[in-house]
């Protein structure tokens, strides 16, 4: 069985153990996700399933998704993401995927794209300490220096200021806490990139 | 509703008697220890609750030994068997923490008419 799925981040929350243990969750609305083409190494060069999710107005779909969506024989949807797999034969296109792929107790990956935070300082970006703030100081917030003089000329992949966030980030390894098939929630332990309903790719750990 | 609230709501418990900042308080606390599990009684002033929902926490003040000792314990935690009110106190603010510097008889809250 294919140990991924897409989902969609609802929020945050907390949710008590039975010790009384507070456990902060991230709940995500997991799937259904429907298999829409399979590609195999003869076909394709390589084993996967395409796997699309998300409700998508008829208006919204243009003439070569339709296209796509028609040959599987289902639903056009709003967002199309491929697992590799070893064996393709396991899955037939239209069946569907279900949040309960995962059991309670299993760790996962993460994929998300993270918040986009605009143009954004050495501070926020990589982490620079700040200078002073007071006494006289007038170095608050600066980058450094950016190099010897020797070279005259600034390295490539100095570390400055620029556009930061809304990048593909996986977070790896978060527990799953809770798995709900009527509901299709997929809730895990700690946060996940991303704003709330931001698309997820939720996949079986690479850790472990 | 929404999933988060629904969630939350799952949580909530409604058998909460409603005690203030200022109530001297009997907190039931499950203790498990191995396989068994009992109860242990933490008997408090309550000099806070903050937080909403869920979320909300309550503290309780107590002198053990000579010594302050302060818990805090979420409001819908389950390790709450149940929440005894001992008495009612008349304050004026909504957190006591000016109970922190003063001990013996300068310390007591008046009961509330």
């Amino acid at each position: 069985m294919v140990k991924g799925i897409l989902g969609k981040k609802l929020g945050m929350t907390q949710l008590f153990t039975e010790e009384g243990k507070v456990v902060p969750v991230t709940v995500i609305e997991a799937g259904p996700c429907v298999i829409v083409q399979k590609k195999t190494a003869e076909t394709d060069g390589y084993n996967a399933i395409q796997v699309g999710f998300g409700e998508i107005r008829e208006k919204l779909v243009n003439k070569p998704a339709k296209g796509h969506f028609s040959k599987g024989g289902v639903k056009p949807l709003r967002f199309v993401k491929e697992f590799r797999i070893e064996n393709v034969d396991d899955f037939q296109v239209g069946q569907e995927i279900t949040a309960d792929v995962f059991a309670a107790g299993e760790s996962v990956d993460v994929v998300g794209t993270s918040r986009g935070k605009g143009f954004a300082g050495g501070i926020k970006r990589h982490g620079f300490h700040r200078g002073p703030m007071a006494h006289g100081s007038k170095y608050h917030r600066r980058p450094g220096s950016l190099g010897a003089k020797g070279p005259a000329r600034v390295f490539k992949g100095r570390k400055l200021p620029g556009r930061t966030g809304g990048e593909r980030v996986t977070v790896q390894n978060l527990q799953v806490v809770r798995v709900d098939k009527e509901r299709n929630l997929l809730i895990v332990k700690g946060a996940v990139p991303g704003p709330k309903n931001g698309l997820l790719i939720v996949k079986d750990t690479v850790k472990a | 509703m929404d999933i988060i609230s629904a969630l939350e709501k799952e949580q909530i418990k409604s058998d909460i008697p409603n005690f203030l900042p200022g109530d001297t308080v009997r907190v039931h606390v499950k203790v498990r220890e191995g396989n068994r599990e009992r109860i242990q009684v933490f008997e408090g002033i309550v000099i806070r609750r903050s937080g909403g929902g869920l979320r909300e926490t309550f503290t309780v003040r107590r002198i053990s030994y000579g010594v302050g000792v302060e818990r805090i314990f979420p409001v819908h935690s389950p390790i709450i068997d149940r929440i005894e009110i001992m008495r009612r106190g008349r304050v004026r603010r909504a957190k006591l923490y000016y109970l922190r510097s003063l001990r013996g008889k300068a310390a007591r809250i008046k009961e509330k008419k």
